[in-house]
């Protein structure tokens, strides 16, 4: 690891300072400290944002407020959370491991990079890493990429499960920089790697994410993630899906559906949320919904079994919504 | 009078691990310790052009940057330990500008501080001639192994008799590479004194290490001490001495100062070694009442260009069933990889699941229970040698197995038992790992104040030695455990066979046994001398096979009962239940006897399902060597196992009469799942591991 400078910041404008002075935010560090062993991240100097008063969860008349620095168990056990958006809830559960939510923060999670071994691996070339170096995992060991928003430069995954859930409940982010605060809505957040896969979203050099913004609505307490993987606990999503229907006598009045595991950035998914608004609660308006998640899906050699794989994790959650919906009598 | 062989004694040191005081390899504290990183090639194959030190020499803290170009030709003189392939020769690090694998040692960094080592160790800047490494297991270029397992096998004609057979199977089974990834990294730490040298390293063979140092650096064998009190995992990776453990005391006497070097975890995929690769033809050949007439068995295994692993792969396919006509044949392809090496139940493991597999695929060809299957084929004697069992209880351990895993439940057509979108199967295979026994020493001090220490060059990988030694000397010597010290782990003591084939107890704690009647009799004749009592009494005895595994074949049996889940949309298997029932001889304590069977099936449902390393064929890199991506199962993933032994008296084994157990309870798992699945969902998964996409 390069040696670096540390310092700690107990106000945003000491925080903006020294980022300012080429300083990186660290929260948990659970991530990025991983990523300067392995040569990956090479920061001058890291700014510990953990005293930052960034730390609360809220529940506002019309939307819910997670401060950036909570930490995913925090959010995950929740009472609000668990009974309002239980999707973002079961999300941070079924992410990564007890020790590692427990240190997590919900900003560094939506920050987190891809797992793609190349990038993570400094011997080898990754254009998201080094520009124009090349991607080998378009060739290589690439089970767990991207079929979805890739090209011909990065077909790498991104990892975050929660992200899913956030973007598929409208979710937005608000930055603050010296110059005041924006909010943008998580989904154009993130940028599909096109031919600039080193830019992974729209956050400028110094900005802070200080909270994320959920609103409230009728399908937020109807949702849910479902996460497909080879163990059953500690590994990143195969391929996932997070809904949110909102059901009114037998007939879907509001959709919200985005998939993980399959796509360089959370896949918000329109065209399978219109499938489904008007549509009766069935297995035949789930699967048909469904099927319109994989167009325009580029395999590779040895992930072309998410183009089946991703539509039955859809309809799982699906199911999964429509068994709470009918209670049974 | 046996009073505590047999009793479920807590280990004797668990208070010092569970309270941090059990010291590992690298926890020694030796003042003014540096501290070495590998840098480990990023090619496969190649040349080494250029090594430019001079950023990382700049660097505070720096002290030493070693390579090919800097250090001296070591005399590696010849030395073949126990566990070193018969064919080929050790790889000589940092000898020669050439490259033979992707991650090989091609440079070490010595630095203060261990940060400050890996901080240099990126500033080296090294150029190569890449060449594209050859991965061709199974169609490469294959040799015959010598020097151990038999290439070639055969009694009958097999060929012969498939040609005729009422009904055949004949499939083709995949297991990708494995790597043992236990919790401790390998770590040495070294120190010199002149022409003597000390290490702290990592091992579950102490004696080896300290030869295999002695020839590398061409030292008398006694100016070497190894010193491996505790050993936090190893499954077999620390059978060998790898090239790290001469980096360490090539380092230290570079720089003039004990160093410490501990891998990091992915290190550990590159310089240590691995269960190799295979590719397993299985043709059985039966009557249609399930009686076997022909079995052929091929196997192909990668190693090394440099050195020929070999392992049993193909052993139990030639007792392990009656069967008139019997073929086997293994092969090894050599590609541009680090040898392999033995991991828990090596051979066994992967041939067994290929075997178990057939015999699965032939019992639904018959429309024969798979039980009642292998009940039809017990052999009398061991077929391939002509001799008898010194025991056999397999048909037990399966009768018991299916009565305890309500195999009645089974329905022998596939997809017939379903709980909502849950597919629900069960499987049946048979375990076997031979019984190994070699000669071993071991002394016994009986001291004044009436306490006993027992002394030998043993290891203790996580099996319980410490424990299962002090209870035979208890025994033997009438004390209670506070009574009795096990010492293990240092070279210096009387030698033993390596911690490693499931032979600890059998050899060394037969030798422990000798050493406590030699030393009682001494006591009882001083008694009837008179002499003073107040010295200590000392009695070193070694102990050694007789001609028994002549005249008997010895392997201990178990059967394996899986019960699983396969989710009829996604894919994914989930274990419901896991049966395994064993008889290996005498239990000399149940609690660490379990406590292994349990281990050894939650490795079998690893390689079932999940573990597989993963190698860019482009240029050999390892691209999941880390805990987050090489998956082993986590507790989410293993239900309660019910793991059984039943009794067993075997005179014949060994004195004790016990039988080894940690390698047994890995065999036969990945195939009584592979078989559940099958039963679960009608396909037949040959290729591990059993992942989602394959049942899609
Ligand atoms: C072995 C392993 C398994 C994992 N499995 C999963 C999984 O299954 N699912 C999943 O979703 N995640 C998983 N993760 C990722 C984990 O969730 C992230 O590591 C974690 O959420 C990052 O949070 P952190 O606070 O530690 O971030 P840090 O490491 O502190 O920071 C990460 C990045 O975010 C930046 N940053 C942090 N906070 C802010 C802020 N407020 N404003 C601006 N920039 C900021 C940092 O500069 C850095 O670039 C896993 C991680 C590991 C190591």
């Amino acid at each position: 690891m390069m040696p670096f400078a540390f310092q700690r910041a107990t106000a945003l404008a000491d925080a903006f300072a020294a980022a300012a002075n080429r300083g990186r935010y660290v929260a948990g560090g659970t991530t990025l400290v991983d990523l300067m062993r392995e040569g990956v991240e090479t920061p001058e100097r890291l700014v510990d944002i953990n005293a930052l008063p960034l730390h609360e969860i809220r529940l506002r008349p019309d939307h819910l407020e997670i401060g950036a620095l909570a930490r995913m168990a925090q959010v995950a056990a929740n009472a609000d959370v668990m009974r309002l958006y239980p999707a973002i809830s079961q999300a941070l559960l079924l992410s990564a491991s007890a020790q590692l939510r427990n240190m997590a923060s919900m900003g560094g999670n939506l920050l987190q990079r891809t797992r793609c071994p190349y990038f993570r691996d400094v011997t080898s070339a990754c254009n998201k890493r080094e520009p124009g170096s090349g991607c080998p995992a378009r060739d290589g060991v690439n089970r767990l990429h991207a079929i979805l928003g890739t090209s011909e430069h990065c077909v790498a995954t991104h990892a975050s499960d929660v992200a899913v859930a956030l973007v598929a409940l409208d979710a937005s982010v608000r930055i603050a920089s010296p110059e005041g605060e924006r909010r943008i809505p998580l989904e154009q957040f993130y940028r599909v790697p096109g031919d600039t896969p080193h830019i992974e979203h729209v956050l400028r050099p110094g900005e802070l994410i200080v909270a994320i913004e959920v609103p409230a609505g009728p399908h937020t307490e109807q949702s849910t993630y479902v996460k497909v993987r080879d163990r059953q606990s500690y590994e990143f999503a195969v391929t996932s899906a997070a809904v949110a229907l909102a059901v009114d006598d037998g007939r879907i009045l509001d959709a919200r559906v985005a998939a993980g595991g399959v796509a360089t950035v959370p896949w918000r998914m329109r065209h399978v949320e219109a499938a489904l608004i008007g549509q009766p609660l069935s297995a035949s308006t789930f699967r048909a919904a469904a099927r319109l998640s994989v167009e325009g899906a580029v395999p590779l050699t040895f992930n072309a079994f998410k183009i089946e794989l991703l539509p039955r994790t859809l309809v799982r959650a699906l199911e999964t919504l429509e068994t709470l919906a009918v209670p049974a009598l | 009078m046996s009073r505590l062989i047999g009793e479920p004694l807590p280990r004797v040191d668990a208070p010092l691990k569970v309270t941090g005081r059990a010291t590992y390899a690298a926890e020694h504290r030796l003042p003014d310790l540096a501290h070495a990183v590998i840098i480990s090639a990023a090619v496969g194959k190649g040349r080494i052009l250029e090594i430019d030190s001079r950023r990382a020499l700049g660097e505070p803290g720096v002290l030493a940057v070693i390579s090919h170009l800097n250090t001296a030709r070591l005399p590696y003189r010849p030395h073949k330990g126990w566990i070193d392939p018969t064919v080929g020769e050790r790889l000589h690090v940092l000898q020669d500008d050439f490259v033979r694998h992707w991650g090989q040692p091609v440079a070490v960094v010595v630095a203060e501080t261990l940060e400050q080592a890996e901080h240099a160790s990126h500033l080296v800047g090294i150029r190569y001639e890449a060449e594209a490494p050859s991965f061709t297991v199974p169609d490469g270029e294959s040799i015959e192994p010598q020097g151990g397992y038999p290439a070639n096998y055969s009694r009958g004609d097999a060929d012969q008799a498939l040609a005729t057979a009422e009904h055949r199977v004949d499939c083709t089974y995949l297991i990708p590479r494995e790597n043992h990834n236990p919790i401790e990294p390998h770590a040495t730490i070294a120190q010199w004194d002149g022409q003597r040298l000390t290490v702290w390293d990592k091992t579950q063979f102490p004696t080896n290490v300290a030869e295999e140092l002695a020839a590398v650096f061409g030292l008398e064998r006694a100016n070497v001490h190894l010193i491996c009190p505790f050993v936090g995992g190893a499954f077999g990776t620390s059978l060998r001495t790898w090239p790290h453990t001469t980096l360490a005391a090539l380092a230290a006497r570079h720089v003039g100062r004990p160093v410490k070097l501990v891998l990091t975890r992915k290190q550990m995929y590159f310089g240590t070694g691995y269960r190799p690769e295979t590719w397993q033809r299985v043709r059985l050949g039966a009557h249609s009442t399930g009686e076997l007439t022909a079995l052929k068995h091929e196997g192909i295994a990668e190693t090394s260009r440099y050195e020929h692993y070999i392992e049993g792969l193909l052993n139990a396919p030639r007792f392990m069933y009656s069967c008139p006509h019997v073929t086997t044949s293994y092969r090894l392809v050599p590609q541009d990889v680090h040898t392999p090496t033995y991991m828990r139940a090596p051979g066994a493991a992967s041939g067994m699941f290929a075997l178990e597999c057939a015999m699965d695929e032939l019992a639904h060809e018959l429309r024969i229970d798979p039980v009642e299957l292998r009940l039809r084929n017990e052999p009398k004697i061991d077929e391939s040698r002509n001799v008898p069992f010194s025991s056999r209880s397999l048909v037990q351990c399966l009768r018991t197995g299916a009565e305890r895993i309500r195999w009645h439940r089974r329905r022998a057509e596939p997809g017939a038992l379903r709980e909502g979108h849950w597919l629900v199967g069960l499987g049946v295979a048979s375990a076997t790992y031979h019984t190994l026994r070699n000669t071993a020493s071991a002394r016994v001090r009986l001291r004044p104040d009436g306490t006993a220490v027992i002394e030998t060059a043993a290891a203790d990988m996580g099996p319980g030695t410490y424990t299962s030694l002090t209870q035979i000397a208890c025994d033997e010597l009438g004390l209670p455990p506070e009574k009795v010290q096990v010492v293990i782990g240092d070279s210096n003591l009387p030698r033993v066979p390596p911690h490693g084939g499931s032979q600890t107890l059998s050899s060394v704690g037969s030798a422990v046994l000798a050493a406590c009647l030699a030393a009682r009799s001494a006591r009882q004749e001083r008694a009837h001398s008179g002499a003073i009592a107040g010295s200590e009494i000392v009695a070193t005895e070694t102990s050694q096979p007789g001609d028994a595994t002549k005249r008997y074949s010895m392997h201990a049996f178990g059967a394996v009962f899986a019960e699983v889940m396969v989710d009829v949309d996604l894919g994914i298997v989930r274990l419901a239940h896991m049966v395994g029932v064993y008889a290996a001889g005498r239990i000399v304590n149940p609690r660490l006897a379990h406590s292994q069977a349990i281990g050894g099936m939650v490795g079998g449902v690893g390689m079932a399902l999940l573990e597989e390393t993963h190698i860019d064929r482009r240029d050999g890199r390892i691209t999941n060597a880390n805990l987050a991506e090489y998956l082993v199962p986590t507790n989410a993933d293993i239900p309660v196992f019910d793991a059984v032994f039943l009794d067993e008296h075997d005179p014949h084994v060994n004195p004790l009469g016990v039988k080894g157990i940690g390698e047994l309870s890995y065999v036969g798992v990945a195939a009584a799942i592979a078989n559940a699945v099958f039963n679960a969902t009608g396909k037949r998964i040959r290729d591990l591991p059993i992942t989602l996409e394959k049942l899609l």
